[in-house]
This record gives C-alpha cells, sequence and structure tokens, in this order.
C-alpha cells in the first residue's frame, strides 16, 4: 500500500515536471523561439496551397522566389504583360509558422527590363524587407527575417513606380500559421483579386498595353480573381464535396480597388477579419482592403455551384470578378429544396397552369436547315414571343421595353443575349443610352427555336448580322449549369 | 589655280567638319539649362554643347573594339569590372550566339567596360543630365515630356519582351537626329548611380534628398513622372560591374574649343 502511494507521487512528479517542461518550452515572446534545421519552402501556384505546417517546429525557411516579366493572357483574346512573382498572378503561395527564420531569395530573370524588389506585409522592419531585396535583372538579393506574428499577409513590389508593378500582377499571399498549424479543414484554396488597366476598354482583344491614367483615376477594366477573367470558372473552378469544409485564402492585391468578397449561397461560418487574431462568424460578405487579406471557412452543405464575387456586383458581371466553387454530392432537401414550381400567375385568373420547364422542351422535329429557314421560323417565333414588348420592328417601348433595333447591348455580346432569352434579365441596363431597368423572363423556347429568333432578331432592323447555331445556345446553357 | 582649288577644298571638309559634328556617327546637342524629372539636387541643371553617337554602340562595334583590346574579350575581362553575365550572348570572343544580330546593341556590358570602349575611341559615357536632356526630345521637340505621345511611347517598351534583339536606328530620330534612345536597350551612363533610388521608392518620397520635389515643382504629369522613374529605378539597382541582358550604351564627346 505504501509503495503504491510511493509510484503514485512518483509518477505524480514526473507529470508535473512535464507540464512544468512543458511550460517551460512556452516562450513569451515570439523571436524567442529557437529554429532547427533548414527547409525549402513549398510554393504553390494559385488556386493550391501547400501543406499545411502541423505540428513541425520553428525552422529557418529558405524561400526561392523568381520574378518573371511576361506575355499572358487576361481575358478571352485580351493579351496583357503581365509582371509576376513565381510565374503566375497572383503570385507563389509562402506558408511558414510563427517563430519561422525565413531567408529569402529574390531573384530577378534576366529576360526581365526593370528592376524589382519585395515587400512583405509579414515582415518587422523598414520597407517590409523592400530596401534590402531591391533586385536588378539576371540578379537575386538574400535577406532574412523572423516570423513574429500569425496571420495571412499580402506581398507585393515596392519599386518605384509602386502602383505600375502591383497593377501589373506583384502581389501574393504569405501565411503564417500559429504554433501548432490551423485547425485541419478538407479543402483550403488561394484566391486574390486585382484590378486591371488596360489602354482598351474590357473586351478590346490583342495585346493591351497597361494605361497609367486609368490607374490613376481607378477605373478599372477588369477585376479578377486569380489574374485572369474565368481563372476560376469552367476546368479552374474550385471544387468540394458535400459536408466538406473549405477554407480559402483570399487577399486582394488591389492596386485601386477594395473587395466586397461574397460567395453567392454561402454563409461564412468564420472569417479572420483582415487576416489577423479576430474571427468573426456566420458572415455574408466580408470586406477585402487593397493590400490586405482574410481567411474564411465554410461548411457546404448542399451540392450545385457557388460563384464567387466581389459584391460591387458589376465588377463581377461585367468586369470579370467571377469565380465558382462546384460542388458535388447528396442533395439536402431540408436545407435547400430547389425549385418546387413553376406555376403562371395570373392574378385575374380562374386556375393555376403549369408551364413546362426548360429541360421538358422537345427540340423540334424540323430543324431549320439553311440561314433562309432560320430566319423563316425565327419570325414565326419573334411574332409568337417577343413581339408583345420588343414591338413588330423591334423599337421597344421607351422606358419600359428596351429597343432590339440597332440596340448596341444586343450587338455587343451574344453570348449575353443567348442567356437572356434562355435565364431572363433584370436589373438596370443600358441600351443606346437609354436606361431600362424591368424584368424579361425566361423564354420557354427551345435551343433550336433561341437559335432561330435570334438570328432573326440579328439579321433585322440594322442590327449586325450574327448567326447563332443552336450550339452557341447550348453552350451558354451549359456554361450556366 | 591649284593651290586655290586645293583651299577651297580644305574649307569645304572643315566646313563639312564642323556642320555635322566630329564625325557622321555623332550628332550635336546644343546645351541649354532644363529640369531634370529628378536630378541630384532637383533643380536647374545646365547642359554644355556636346556631341552624342547617333545610335548606341552595336554588337560589331564592339566585336572590332574586342579585336584590339583583348583585356575586354570575353574570356579576359576580369570579374570585379564585369561580372558573370558580360556578353553571355556571344558564343565566344569573336562570335556572336546564333539569334543574335552584328546590327543590335551590344548589351551584357558592364559600366567599366562601356566606359573603356569610349575612352579607346577618344569619347567619354554620356553623364546622366547630358543623356536625359538629349532624350526628352521627339522628332520634332526639344522637350516634348509633357506630350502624351512621348511618355506612351517609353512606357510601351517598357512592356515590349526581347526588344534587345531589334536593330539599332529602326526608331525615328530625334529632334538632334539621334536614335533608339527610347525603345531599344537601357544605356550607361558615367554617373548612373548619382541619383540613388533606395530600392523604397516609397521612403525616397520623404527623405531630404527631395527626389519627387523636382518633378512636382515641373507640374509633371504622373505619366510623365512614371516613364522616368523607372529608368531612374533602374539605374539604382544596378552596379558598375553589372552586364544585363537589356542594357547597352553609347558615347559622348565635349566639343573641342578652338
Amino acid at each position: 500500500m505504501k509503495s503504491k502511494l510511493k509510484f503514485t507521487v512518483l509518477i505524480a512528479t514526473v507529470f508535473l515536471f512535464s507540464c512544468f517542461q512543458e511550460k517551460k518550452e512556452k516562450y513569451t515572446a515570439t523571436e524567442d523561439i529557437p529554429v532547427s534545421l533548414e527547409m525549402i519552402a513549398e510554393l504553390t501556384a494559385p488556386p493550391h496551397v501547400p501543406k499545411p505546417v502541423g505540428k513541425r517546429k520553428a525552422k529557418k525557411l529558405i524561400v526561392k522566389m523568381e520574378i518573371l516579366e511576361a506575355e499572358g493572357e487576361i481575358s478571352n483574346g485580351v493579351r496583357y504583360v503581365f509582371w509576376t512573382f513565381g510565374g503566375s498572378v497572383p503570385g507563389s503561395f509562402i506558408r511558414a509558422r510563427v517563430g519561422d527564420e525565413i531567408e529569402f531569395h529574390l531573384q530577378n530573370h534576366p529576360d526581365n527590363k526593370l528592376p524589382h524588389n519585395i515587400d512583405l506585409h509579414a515582415v518587422n522592419g523598414p520597407g517590409g524587407g523592400a530596401e534590402s531585396s531591391f533586385v536588378a535583372p539576371g540578379h537575386e538579393k538574400v535577406f532574412s527575417f523572423k516570423v513574429l506574428a500569425p496571420g495571412l499577409y499580402v506581398y507585393h513590389c515596392a519599386t518605384a513606380p509602386v502602383g505600375m508593378h502591383i497593377a501589373n500582377g506583384m502581389y501574393g499571399l504569405i501565411l503564417i500559421e500559429p504554433e501548432g498549424g490551423l485547425p485541419p479543414v478538407d479543402k483550403e484554396y488561394y484566391v486574390m483579386q486585382g484590378d486591371f488597366y488596360t489602354a482598351g476598354p474590357n473586351g478590346e482583344r490583342g495585346l493591351q498595353p497597361f494605361d497609367m491614367q486609368k490607374a490613376v483615376d481607378e477605373r478599372a477594366d477588369y477585376v479578377v480573381f486569380n489574374g485572369k477573367v474565368g481563372a476560376l470558372t469552367g476546368d479552374g473552378a474550385l471544387t468540394a464535396k458535400v459536408g466538406e469544409t473549405v477554407r480559402l485564402f483570399v487577399g486582394n492585391g488591389g492596386p485601386g480597388l477594395v473587395s466586397s468578397f461574397h460567395v453567392i449561397g454561402e454563409i461564412f461560418d468564420r472569417v479572420t477579419v483582415e487576416g489577423g487574431s479576430l474571427v468573426n462568424e456566420n458572415v455574408q460578405t466580408t470586406l477585402i482592403p487593397a493590400g490586405g487579406a482574410a481567411m474564411i471557412e465554410f461548411k457546404v452543405d448542399v451540392p450545385g455551384s457557388y460563384v464567387l464575387v466581389d459584391h460591387s456586383i458589376f465588377r463581377a458581371f461585367n468586369k470579370g470578378a467571377l469565380g465558382l466553387l462546384n460542388v458535388t454530392g447528396e442533395e439536402n432537401e431540408k436545407i435547400y429544396s430547389g425549385e418546387l414550381m413553376d406555376n403562371i400567375y395570373l392574378p385575374e385568373g380562374p386556375g393555376i397552369q403549369r408551364m413546362p420547364t426548360t429541360s421538358e422542351i422537345k427540340e423540334s422535329d424540323i430543324p431549320a436547315k439553311s440561314f433562309e429557314e432560320q430566319m423563316k421560323f425565327g419570325k414565326q417565333i419573334y411574332g409568337q414571343t417577343c413581339i408583345a414588348c420588343h414591338q413588330a420592328e423591334g423599337q421597344g417601348i421607351p422606358s419600359a421595353f428596351p429597343p432590339l433595333a440597332k440596340s448596341d447591348y444586343l450587338n455587343a455580346d451574344v453570348d449575353r443575349a443567348i442567356e437572356a432569352v434562355l435565364f431572363g434579365l433584370s436589373g438596370e441596363i443600358t441600351v443606346n443610352g437609354e436606361k431600362y431597368n424591368s424584368i424579361m423572363t425566361a423564354q420557354m423556347i427551345s435551343q433550336e427555336e433561341v437559335a432561330n429568333v435570334m438570328t432573326y432578331v440579328y439579321n433585322s432592323w440594322g442590327n449586325n448580322k450574327t448567326v447563332v447555331t443552336p450550339e452557341m445556345v447550348k453552350k451558354v446553357k451549359e456554361k450556366k449549369k | 589655280m591649284r593651290t586655290k582649288l586645293f583651299r577651297l577644298s580644305f574649307v569645304l571638309i572643315f566646313v563639312h567638319l564642323f556642320s555635322f559634328g566630329q564625325s557622321g556617327d555623332m550628332a550635336r546637342i546644343n546645351g541649354a539649362r532644363y529640369i531634370p524629372l529628378y536630378g541630384r539636387d532637383s533643380t536647374v541643371v545646365e547642359v554644355k554643347d556636346f556631341d552624342l553617337d547617333k545610335y548606341p554602340v552595336t554588337n560589331e562595334q564592339y566585336m572590332d573594339f574586342v579585336k584590339k583590346f583583348p583585356e575586354w574579350q570575353k574570356s579576359n575581362a576580369k570579374k570585379i569590372f564585369a561580372d558573370g553575365m558580360y556578353l553571355r550572348n556571344w558564343k565566344n570572343n569573336f562570335e556572336l550566339n546564333d539569334d543574335a544580330k552584328s546590327n543590335s546593341p551590344v548589351t551584357y556590358v558592364s559600366w567599366f567596360a562601356a566606359k573603356a570602349y569610349c575612352d579607346c575611341m577618344g569619347k567619354r559615357l554620356p553623364t546622366m543630365d547630358e543623356w536625359e536632356y538629349a532624350a526628352m526630345s521627339d522628332e520634332t521637340s526639344k522637350d516634348a515630356r509633357i506630350k502624351k505621345s512621348y511618355n506612351e511611347k517609353i512606357l510601351s517598351w517598357y512592356e515590349a519582351p526581347r526588344s534587345n534583339e531589334n536593330q539599332i536606328g529602326q526608331n525615328p530620330k530625334n529632334y538632334w537626329g539621334v536614335s533608339d534612345l527610347h525603345g531599344l536597350v537601357w544605356e550607361w551612363t558615367s554617373d548612373f548611380n548619382s541619383v540613388m533610388l533606395s530600392g523604397e521608392s516609397r521612403k525616397d518620397k520623404d527623405g531630404d534628398n527631395n527626389l519627387f520635389c523636382g518633378s512636382a515643382s515641373l507640374g509633371a504629369t504622373d505619366l510623365m513622372n512614371y516613364a522616368a522613374f523607372m529608368r531612374y529605378a533602374f539605374r539604382g539597382s544596378i552596379k558598375a560591374n553589372y552586364a544585363i541582358k537589356n542594357l547597352g550604351f553609347r558615347c559622348a564627346k565635349d566639343i573641342e574649343t578652338p
């Protein structure tokens, strides 16, 4: 019995001792955390992030970042000379932990024309490293810093003219994880917004030079996620499965605009406000300042497409600030029912009639074999479906229904027009200088019929003679899915 | 009669020499007082009359030079005078890479090499004030810095890749008859590092060096500042032994006073 007690005391002492030891390893200042061993940092291009630091000890972390000035595509058919950290916009993602000592190698490729440097917001020191990293083409500068505070930080180039270097894509994110790492999640992605200023207006093809005046006036032609219109759509869309928790590392490089970051159809469970230590919960839209960042976490409950936008919404739908998170898995009708019914609503009518949904519409038995037939069939459909609002000669009704005749809105973008016919259109638009703010409903006609009626409209009343094929309609329809 | 003719032709030659500068490949720049975008003390600087090469020095010309001065051949140049990138687009001491053209500007040359070349030609490197003065003109005016077109052209070069592989003389001559000051390669100046940008451009703004005040007092547009800032930033990032792909040079010469 006595020996048993002794044993317990012994065990307790050991525990006490170990507790004491544990305590000893906690440092009052992060600058006192010792580093052991060297490690080459894993760098990733967006939307990917390096592996979490987990429980690893603080290390000497060697970061090798190459600066490349290279021509790329900012939108389909629109070329732009990007200046990049690591060959991508935004630049490579750096992941470290508190206490790491980062030895930073900044390499300026010999083909580059300009000197560059880097200012990391995670650095405590003048210029955030800018002064000691100023590097001429064909050279490498090395500097070192101790990581003191956890958070998600922006880095960027700070060489004169600073605005131009940032406007051309020289920004990225560095994540400093706390001791022990961030709580694990299922999916992590890297998304960074930036605004671009081109000599030609949005969509003008060819190589577009940077426009300094527009940049000074903050009149962006493109506002994009990850350096390109559509970088996060199609094959580039982010993915997750129902029930997974997604963590987005969202930054904003600017140079000019502040982002109202929002994911359509999701509520953010947790947001680390401005990338710091304050956590906000159940957030709809979070503000991401230029030169700032936020960590956003949410669990996805229902399958479907979730749209990442800058909720300064014209930037999303007109300038490119739009991405997709595609979630697959089981429906959960308890959380979201989906469309239950689409009924015709006639306030004065006797009963409720059911209308066919688009998936039930049968393709025409007699497809148009020629342009002439398309016109003929199209005119017919126009007479049944469109004429009530847009009128016989496509002239519309002033301040209620926009004209289709000589319509700049129509002629500017055929896909947009197809989309309007397929899915409807609401909100304010400007047609031939006049503002309209009404609702066009989705038209319940087949893809073939859409192609025909639009071909008819485009080849009438002074429009640009586009021929719309069922394939084009199909493409728009599928893209929207 | 014969002596008269001889004398006349002598006079003609003299006149010819006088009106076209020291030789056919230099242009006379008439000096003046001007305010550089930012200079040593951001005030008016005076540039005396001088001659400036019409074109940057080409690979071919530089080849002739290294044939005469073996110490500047690719394999012989000392590292402290020209770093490891020296003449990187040359195969060896006397041959260019296949994609390099003899009529392209010589690049990958250090300041020491450029200076030696000019010295050997009986010339010198232009000062930064001289270079900036000659380079602020466009085809029609001595000072085109406030023109939008002038600045746009310069900025567009900053974005054009591989322009060092272009050949000389494809840009229009400027007011002084000088070509390619913009649009081909950066160029060394004798005192390239006399305006020091720390690389921290934001800090430079409020230092006591007043780098930005000069341009502010000009009422310069932002566009104009930006084109020049990049030149000064570039100069601030280099050292005299650097040999860089997009950096070449041309020579200048004082005017001999009789």
